[in-house]
């Protein structure tokens, strides 16, 4: 079985909520979209406190090329334009809608019937999922109609549909390759189309063998689409990784991208999201959440209106635990620990996992015995110890030269390490450090 | 509730490893070879590790809490315990209890601490503390049982080993490869030599459950193994009558133990798969030359020290291969 070549880890997936549908959460009293919930610049809102605003409404615009619109998932009426501290712990622009019945936008298409026709020319898709707001929909939230625009001098070869839902407790994509089998492979047939290949690939890990049965006799009508069955190993959700273990290529060093091997990569849920935008005319304004743990009374799936606050996921799933030490936006290896549960979803979100107090408490720290076993598990072929190491004396030289901005933050060293060392949170500083620096040098140029 | 919720940055979960796992991991892997060395030295046996192992620890606690006048105790992290373990194994049994003590003292003493503790020291601490003794009581320390008197310690008659054997025939005995054991109770263990390096079969076991249990990787013993057999035996089959076999070579003295258990130490072995190819298979080469061409009849100890001082050279020059790395 297919897997990525270099490093990785297996973590206990503890899917807790693979087997629950996909519920429809009820309407929240207050809906809140921060502006800034995509990689780019920041929409501008484009609406005032005291409009009033439908399901589907844009509230506000793309800041740039590379950003995205946003759209209200709610009707009523807005309430303000304000701040919130979101899941980045940071506090962000946010406008605030107050609820007012559920009156969507004409322009919808709300029936259920399947559209598989799509005569739109590659640009008018790529103009569609861009007026849709869409983003990738995995969790970097880049958005979906820049990485349909190759540069210049670059030509996408195939399609690669990332299934593979690597993080362990999170199963939004898998419940909705099961209920939505059908959408998403006309979602990735219109990606297809948009990037002008005739190669499709869906990488789905050997731990779902429901969804990899169910999209391989549905994929089979469609000649050009292909199942890829991988071997379970974390990250293989990375970008980077999913191309190697699909298609064996290495996309080289940054600045490279994916494209320079000739791939688009996109998520399942995004697939799902284009197929809504383009064929239904419906922007990006819900998705499907995972909220999960292992005290919670009943991990569930919930598709979720955008805006809503975690903690009504929370109360929907049971309530929160007693015993809760941590709340994390996302899975256990990349998620980041929320200050609050009034963190609204946002496009990225694709859990909410609720850990108790033993789980949530960092392991003292003690002396690297140089075991190398971060160096073995490291998917990007780095040294994780001597980029820590290097990172805590502030060499930033040193911390270039070992190539630290290949680094993709997945944290198998941190998770492998015997003696608990914070390797990636000195690594994410080194990151950091030394991006700036390349910046500032390039600026100079 | 909002307020004692804990913000951290990612990964929230961990493998649940640790290094008290990997240290007591090692022992359980030596343990085949330490119920064989009671079988073939009896007393003697246990009175030496079991000195070595409490000296060790007693050495460790005793300079964290007095000399570096540290809070926390590091000896349940058992490495102290695994150094004094390997000490006791490159020593034979029938070594005075005082020699053992000052053997532990400098190990953990010079070897270890000196250096800071666990996870600083540039050699590995048994080895420092077999190769001062080995220096300093030279008589002592090659003098060694012959196998099963069960009661016996320091009045236990003493017998030749199959290295001896082996360096008088380069020295141009030309019987003296003759007189070696056949290989077979070579590979058990029944042969004079140190207390756990006898018995190639149960140090096998030993590696056998730290790869299964992925403790340590293949690539150094390995590497070490192939190497001595490769070049022991061109020069076995340049001439068979003064170079003994490569397996004579692979069962006999501290090469599996050495090639198992001190050379795959992780603070003082390079730190990537390459690194520990050139590291094992350097050991190899230097092993069977100072057996064949060097002062000593054992080359082992000797051979993973000198590869010790180059593992921040190799760490330097061995990178692991980057992702998406292009050959040039």
């Amino acid at each position: 079985m297919k897997t990525f070549r270099i490093g990785g880890v297996h973590p206990a997936e503890n899917k807790l909520s693979a087997g629950k549908a996909i519920e429809t959460l009820a309407l929240p009293k207050q809906a809140v979209f921060p502006l800034s919930q995509h990689i780019g610049a920041p929409a501008t809102a484009i609406v005032k406190k005291g409009d009033v605003v439908k399901v589907g409404t844009k509230i506000a615009e793309a800041g740039g090329f590379v950003s995205a619109a946003i759209f209200s998932s709610v009707s009523g009426k807005v309430n303000k334009v304000d701040s919130i501290i979101d899941a980045s712990g940071y506090r962000k622009p946010a406008i605030f809608i107050d609820v007012d019945g559920d009156e969507w936008e004409e322009t919808i298409d709300r029936s259920t019937t399947l559209v598989k026709e799509c005569n739109l020319k590659p640009e008018e898709i790529v103009a569609k999922i861009k007026d849709a707001g869409v983003v990738g929909m995995g969790g970097a939230c880049f958005p979906t109609h820049v990485k349909l625009s190759p540069p210049p001098g670059c030509k996408a070869e195939c399609v690669i549909i990332n299934a593979v839902e690597c993080e362990p407790y999170l199963t939004a994509d898998h419940r909705l390759m099961l209920e939505k089998a059908d959408e998403i492979l006309v979602g990735v047939s219109i990606l297809m189309k948009a990037v002008n290949v005739t190669k499709g690939y869906i990488g789905i890990e050997n731990n779902k063998p429901d969804a990899i049965k169910l999209m391989t006799e549905k994929a089979a009508q469609y000649s050009n689409i292909e199942i890829v069955p991988l071997k379970v190993k974390y990250p293989q959700g990375g970008e980077k990784q999913l191309i190697d273990a699909v298609i064996a290529r290495q996309v080289p060093a940054p600045p490279a991208i994916p494209i320079n091997v000739g791939a688009v990569v996109q998520n399942v849920g995004t697939a799902y999201a284009v197929y809504e935008a383009v064929q239904k005319n419906k922007p990006l304004f819900e998705r499907v959440v995972t909220v999960t743990g292992k005290s919670v009374k009943n991990p569930s799936n919930f598709l979720t209106r955008m805006g809503t606050p975690m903690s009504q996921l929370i109360e929907a799933a049971g309530g929160l635990p007693e015993d809760t030490g941590k709340v994390i936006g996302g899975g256990p290896m990349m998620g980041k620990a929320l200050l609050n549960t009034e963190v609204p979803i946002c496009k990225g979100s694709s859990g909410v996992l609720l850990m108790n107090d033993k789980e949530a408490a960092r392991a003292a720290e003690s002396p690297c015995i140089r075991c190398a076993k971060c160096v073995s598990v490291c998917p990007m072929g780095l040294e994780p110890f001597l980029l820590a190491t290097l990172s805590a004396k502030k060499d930033w030289e040193r911390v270039e030269k070992e190539d630290v901005m290949s680094c993709i933050e997945c944290g198998s060293c941190q998770f492998t390490c015997p003696s608990h060392r914070y390797l990636l949170d000195y690594i994410r500083l080194g990151k950091g450090t030394v991006g700036g620096i390349i910046r500032a040098r390039n600026a100079k140029k | 509730m909002a307020n004692k919720l804990i913000v951290s940055l990612s990964p929230h979960v961990h493998s649940g490893d640790s290094v008290q796992k990997n240290m007591y991991g090692v022992i359980i892997a030596l343990l085949p070879a330490l119920l064989v060395s009671f079988y073939m030295f009896g007393l003697g046996a246990v009175v030496v590790t079991l000195t070595s192992v409490a000296a060790c620890v007693f050495f460790e606690w005793a300079i964290t809490k007095f000399i570096l006048k540290r809070e926390a105790c590091t000896i349940c992290d058992g490495s102290a315990a695994l150094t004094g373990l390997l000490l006791a194994f490159n020593l034979p049994s029938n070594l005075p209890l005082w020699i053992i003590i000052i053997g532990a003292l400098f190990a953990i003493g010079v070897g270890k601490m000196t250096f800071g503790g666990l996870g600083c020291n540039p050699f590995n601490p048994a080895l420092v503390g077999r190769i001062f003794l080995l220096i300093s009581f030279p008589v002592q320390m090659t003098s060694w049982p012959t196998v099963q008197q069960w009661t016996a310690y320091t009045d236990a008659e003493t017998g030749a080993t199959p290295l001896a054997l082996m360096k008088m025939a380069v020295n141009g005995d030309t019987t003296a490869l003759s007189q070696l054991p056949d290989t077979m109770s070579l590979f058990l263990g029944n042969n004079p030599g140190c207390i756990g390096e006898v018995s190639a079969l149960a140090l096998l076991l030993g590696l056998a459950y730290m790869l299964w249990k992925k403790i340590i990787s293949w690539h150094i013993p390995v590497s070490i193994l192939a190497t001595v057999f490769v070049f022991a035996g061109l020069l076995n089959l340049i001439d068979p009558v003064a170079y003994a076999s490569p397996l004579a070579h692979l069962f006999t003295g501290g090469l599996m133990l050495g090639a198992i258990f001190m050379a795959t130490d992780y603070v003082t072995s390079p730190m990537t798969h390459k690194g520990m190819i050139i590291y094992g298979v350097a050991i190899g080469f230097l092993t069977v030359v100072i057996r064949n061409f060097g002062a000593y009849p054992e080359g082992m100890s000797f051979a993973i020290f000198i590869m010790n001082a180059f593992t921040p050279l190799i760490n330097t020059y061995c990178k692991p291969k980057r992702f998406g790395e292009v050959k040039k």
